[in-house]
């Protein structure tokens, strides 16, 4: 016995071969399915946008059809929201990290977490089939609004029932992760003493049980009125149309917070590491999520402002949309306000945080132009929303997910990445990402609309500048996923706590062996991000 | 042998209250699940107010309370068998749960009739009798075949599930210590009442 230091293997060594993966409880290597399963279908989703940004370089026709272009931006969408934000960061970072951070060995119900997986895996063969299949995928939007999707003759019946399964999947998680926060913290562990990512969990895991459910029936009722020709909602045949809008945003507008909360968590987990500093206003950016879950369900009129709505109602759920900003504001007040005399590292991780700050902060405040009820009228259904939502989900929720990806990425392999190449990658993102959407904004303040394959030729410069920032953002992306997938086997070891973080999971070694701690983790006095060597105050 | 410490919060060992928050959180999706029905109907019948009460005199209010007795004696049996589970009494409490399976038999049966002879008069979306009613009706017997249906097969499910139950009974692994899933599989039982409770009056009795 000459290395008594390895006294266990870790979650990697226990067991080998596919089916110790693909039938596995272990919530690591659960986390690491989806980590494989979403990261591949964002690939997906991204070569489609990079196509139709290559149709949108010059006016005319460039690379498609119009038929063509209406079914990639559906199937982009339907990827992209569905298989790849969704469970993008709860379903990888929150199965991997959420018992890790809490002390405990797993997830409440291990074998319905599988289960959860393999839903997606099955919503997932739905989404795709759409392609093989009869007229292709839908042509309708990711939203699916009726009475189109009642008519068209493209796929909208399989790609409904795809979401309807990984909407279950979404909610089997939340239920898991709600019951594993209330049951299996470490037994010091008070609700107050859990780290921010796990609050933010607990907020988005409510949102995915309480509002996933009512697009599931929606979505059936399309179904329903595509195969029995019933009008619940085409008016051709004595629906109404607006009732099915209603139902959709009721659920996909909290759906919104379901992608944004778990990338605040990262935010606040990230922000204190690397300032060496304990977080300002804990409390408030715990009860800000709850808050920003809570008001969310109340806002999704905003989506329908133009649809045909009566003005009191516009103006009280305008009036809603804007109360969502104050919590979403407490927290960005409360990252900055941490960092102020912390003791600063500048790792890629805090990169990536600090551009969620920037980016995100862009995204919201145009968020409250097109929530403000005249400028709405104006902006509604231009390059300006995509612009605004791709700041919020990509330049938020996505650059959170990268962060993250750069932050814990030692403690899942054991090894550290190439820090140049992750700064270089870092920078093309950051800088691809912007050229590619801020043109966005001034393309919907000029009149642009969105989801049309060809424009006038006054908006072809800035159309240009776009398309030229998705293939900066796209070397980016290509850089860090190189990088990264190379340095999993060969990059130099890392220790067990490269970052000095106190929360619980730098406590164990990294990899961390199969049950998680070999000894009872120890909560930090004073609070989760209570350093003991941060700067006097 | 290579694992000698276990968390004492480990998320695998037997944890009753964990499975029966599980239980109650997955109910909610369940409410929310029907709520998006009940939501449409009430949109629907507010905007056809006549055609809906006609339509409403087409189903046997006699069927539909004889199937709410059995469902509501069922939801009974099943409390029940879990009492005599705490005290011990497997016997009884296999017999109860019998019981309410033969109950959800009963519900199905009593359904089929119901909505055969709903099939004979061409009601059925898509039947020649069925498209010409006026819209209201129309939309008033599609919401009926949607939510009796989808409620139907939440009685399907409920029934499989006390089935497994009742196995498990009688294989030991669910006994006077650990009932939880007897009290998950009563609680989803409940929920299937529940709904029938509302469904009940707003297709049936609402005149």
């Amino acid at each position: 016995m000459a290395e008594v230091t390895v006294a266990h293997p870790n979650f990697f060594q226990v067991k080998k071969g596919l089916f110790s993966w693909i039938f596995t409880l272990d919530h690591k290597r659960i986390g690491l399915l989806y980590l494989y399963s979403v990261g591949s279908f964002f690939l997906v989703g991204l070569t489609l946008g990079l196509l139709m940004r290559f149709e949108l370089l010059n006016p005319g026709r460039d690379l498609v059809e119009p038929q063509t272009y209406n079914q990639m931006f559906t199937l982009h969408g339907v990827i992209m929201i569905f298989l790849f934000i969704i469970p993008s960061i709860p379903a990888v970072f929150g199965n991997f990290f959420l018992p890790l951070l809490i002390g405990t060995d797993d997830v409440a119900f291990p074998r319905l977490n599988l289960f959860s997986w393999w839903l997606y895996v099955l919503g997932a063969l739905f989404a795709l089939s759409t392609l093989v299949f009869g007229d292709g995928p839908a042509d309708t939007g990711w939203t699916f609004y009726a009475p189109y999707s009642v008519n068209t003759t493209t796929n909208v019946t399989t790609s409904v029932l795809a979401a309807f399964i990984l909407g279950f999947s979404s909610i089997l998680t939340g239920l898991n992760f709600i019951v594993t926060i209330h049951r299996l913290r470490t037994p010091k562990m008070g609700f107050n003493q859990m780290p921010l990512f796990a609050w933010s969990l607990y907020a988005t895991s409510w949102i995915q049980l309480l509002a996933t459910p009512v697009i599931g029936i929606t979505l059936l009722m399309i179904v329903a009125e595509r195969v029995f020709g019933v009008g619940l909602f085409d008016p051709s045949i004595g629906g109404d149309p607006i009732l099915y809008q209603h139902m959709f945003w009721i659920y996909s507008h909290p759906a919104v917070y379901i992608m944004a909360l778990p990338a605040m968590g990262i935010v606040s987990e990230i922000i204190p590491t690397f300032a060496q500093r304990t977080i300002f206003g804990y409390k408030a950016i715990a009860y800000s999520s709850m808050a920003i879950a809570f008001i969310g369900y109340f806002v999704w009129g905003h989506h329908m402002f133009t649809s045909g709505m009566s003005g009191p109602a516009a103006i009280i759920f305008s009036i809603l949309t804007f109360m969502v900003a104050i919590p979403t504001a407490i927290k960005v007040f409360n990252w900055v306000a941490t960092l102020y005399k912390g003791s600063i590292s500048i790792e890629v991780p805090l990169l990536f945080a600090l551009a969620f700050i920037f980016n995100f902060l862009i995204g919201g405040l145009t968020g409250l132009v097109l929530g403000a009820l005249a400028a709405d009228v104006h902006v509604h259904d231009t390059y300006f929303v995509v612009g605004h939502f791709h700041y919020v989900m990509f330049g938020g929720t996505g650059f959170a997910f990268m962060g993250a990806m750069h932050y814990w990425f030692p403690k899942i392999w054991g090894r550290m990445y190439n820090k140049l190449w992750a700064n270089i990658a870092f920078a093309f993102i950051f800088i691809g990402f912007n050229v590619l959407y801020f043109p966005m904004f001034i393309l919907g303040i000029m009149g642009m609309p969105r989801r049309y394959y060809d424009y006038l030729p006054e908006f072809h410069p800035l159309n240009m500048i776009s398309t030229y920032g998705s293939w900066i953002l796209a070397t980016g992306i290509i850089i860090m996923i190189v990088n990264l997938i190379v340095s999993r086997k060969n990059g130099p070891k890392a220790d067990a706590n490269p970052w000095n973080g106190i929360t619980l999971e730098w406590q164990t070694t990294s990899p961390p062996p199969l049950h998680n701690f070999d000894k009872m983790p120890e909560i930090p006095e004073g609070g989760p991000y209570n350093y003991p060597n941060a700067m006097n105050e | 042998m290579n694992h000698t410490f276990t968390l004492p919060n480990s998320g695998h060992n037997f944890d009753a209250k964990a499975s029966k928050l599980g239980m109650w959180l997955f109910l909610y999706t369940e409410l929310l699940l029907f709520g998006g029905l009940f939501l449409v109907y009430m949109v629907y019948r507010y905007l056809n107010q006549e055609a809906f009460l006609e339509a409403s005199y087409e189903l046997n209010v006699w069927m539909g309370t004889i199937n709410t007795v059995v469902l509501l004696t069922s939801s009974m049996t099943v409390a029940m068998s879990i009492t005599a589970l705490q005290k011990g009494d497997k016997k009884l409490s296999l017999i109860l749960l019998w019981v309410t399976i033969a109950a959800a038999l009963v519900f199905l049966v009593i359904k089929y009739f119901e909505w055969s002879a709903k099939f004979e008069h061409g009601l059925f979306p898509g039947m020649e009798h069925y498209d010409s009613l006026q819209l209201g009706e129309r939309l008033y017997f599609y919401l009926y075949f949607f939510m009796t249906g989808l409620h139907a097969l939440h009685v399907i499910v409920g029934g499989v599930f006390i089935l497994v139950v009742v196995k498990k009974i009688g294989n030991g692994s669910v006994n006077k210590e650990r009932y939880s899933l007897l009290e998950n599989s009563g609680l989803y039982w409940h929920l299937v009442d529940l709904v029938w409770i509302y469904l009940f009056p707003l297709f049936y009795l609402i005149h």
